[in-house]
């Protein structure tokens, strides 16, 4: 038993803080930890960062200072000074008006363009309208409050999904039929050769069903993608960096900034693990994602916040 | 569909007691805990004030599955309860509308 939580750890700790991303020539790579991108090839391309689940109000073990650690993690990003950041939902606990104040402070401080999806989390309080309000003004709603919506970066057509509205009994992620129908009149207009990132919080293709990790309608949503030469999809909730290629189609999921979530079935339930002391920064980070033109995929670098 | 009378978190559920205790015939307990209501499938008596605790590190929520929701909590934290009265016969479907795959019924007699 500890030898494999040994394992676990240590797997997780390449896969933790924040995600840099760096898009090349449409398709999404990995090039490595933010912590070891000095010995990695510098990519020549247009790089974002992403952050998820800074569940600023969550005051328990592991994590009783979630503000700190989320300051850590921009800390972290702000040093690669990208032009853009992508936070990947559960933004808050409890969506109380003081954990959202506490986050958009922190994140506005670092000055970075920054895009908010919302978490179930973010949610709770009148049909999420609150959290559209504050981190989603300004875009253009693909419904009323919808809480999705797209926009285009460097010729990167960027598609924030909202799939944690009226989340059903036993079921998954939830899109809607409107979402869908919006999705496809977005994409119409868009050529193959557009490079695709779609970024929501739960996991567009099932990761572990016993635990709600997917989402309902993601066939159908990827079938509207599947004609686009690169297709990124980055998503977070799960807390811990999982990453799987189909066809043109990358998905990747970014640690969290508070606190790690076991492998999907390696525990009773999905309920915050407990890390040793000192341990805590190995299984949080950011990411780090770089458009490089000429190459087909884009390249993430997942941090750990203790790198 | 029944429309139990629901009292949120503990402090409310106190200021409420005497109401609460001339309609109820008595109280049941479900506790989470690991994610998972228990018991799932609870039997009680009509007039029955069913109290859940959250006793997780994570926050939860009580929600009916009828449409529209019956009775639904507010954001459980730990330690934080919720309590419904169930004035009518029938089946009770819930669940966690942030953790959708915690389930449980109340079966009212």
């Amino acid at each position: 038993m500890d030898t494999d939580r040994r394992n676990l750890l240590s797997c997780m700790a390449w896969v933790g803080t924040g995600l840099l991303w760096t898009v090349s020539g449409g398709v999404p790579r990995t090039l490595g930890l933010l912590g070891t991108a000095a010995a990695a090839t510098p990519a020549p391309g247009f790089t974002f960062a992403q952050i998820s689940d800074s569940h600023i109000g969550f005051s328990h073990d592991p994590n009783t200072d979630t503000p700190a650690t989320l300051k850590e993690a921009l800390d972290k990003v702000a040093a690669q000074r990208p032009p853009m950041m992508l936070h990947t939902g559960d933004v808050s606990h409890l969506s109380k008006p003081e954990q959202f104040d506490t986050a958009a402070q922190l994140i506005g401080a670092t000055g970075i363009e920054t895009h908010y999806v919302p978490g179930e989390h973010d949610w709770l309080d009148d049909n999420g309208r609150p959290f559209v309000a504050r981190f989603q003004r300004g875009t253009k709603q693909g419904a009323p409050d919808g809480g999705f919506y797209s926009f285009d970066v460097q010729g990167i057509h960027f598609i924030g999904l909202n799939n944690v509205a009226n989340l059903q009994l036993g079921g998954l992620g939830m899109l809607g039929p409107a979402q869908l129908a919006w999705l496809r009149a977005d994409l119409a207009a868009r050529g193959a050769s557009t490079p695709i990132v779609v970024f929501a919080h739960i996991p567009l293709w099932t990761v572990y069903r016993d635990w709600g990790w997917g989402t309902e309608e993601s066939a159908a949503a990827l079938a509207l993608l599947k004609r686009f030469g690169s297709v990124t999809v980055l998503n977070g909730h799960i807390h811990q960096v999982l990453q799987k290629v189909e066809g043109h189609v990358a998905f990747h999921t970014a640690r969290s900034t508070a606190f790690p979530q076991p492998a999907p079935g390696t525990a009773p339930s999905p309920g915050p693990m407990h890390v040793e002391p000192g341990k805590l920064r190995d299984v949080l980070g950011v990411a780090s994602v770089s458009l490089v033109r000429g190459q087909s995929h884009l390249a993430i670098i997942d941090t750990p916040l203790g790198a | 569909m029944s429309a139990p009378f629901p009292r949120r978190r503990a402090t409310l559920l106190l200021a409420l007691l005497p109401i609460s205790s001339a309609l109820a015939v008595g109280t049941a307990a479900v506790t989470i805990d690991n994610f998972t209501f228990s018991p799932a499938v609870l039997t009680v008596a009509r007039g029955t004030s069913v109290v859940w605790t959250n006793r997780d590190d994570m926050a939860h929520t009580v929600i009916s599955a009828a449409r529209p929701p019956a009775f639904r909590s507010q954001p459980l934290d730990t330690g934080d309860t919720f309590a419904a009265v169930f004035d009518r016969p029938g089946r009770f479907s819930y669940f966690c509308s942030l953790h959708p795959h915690m389930q449980g019924t109340i079966v009212v007699q």
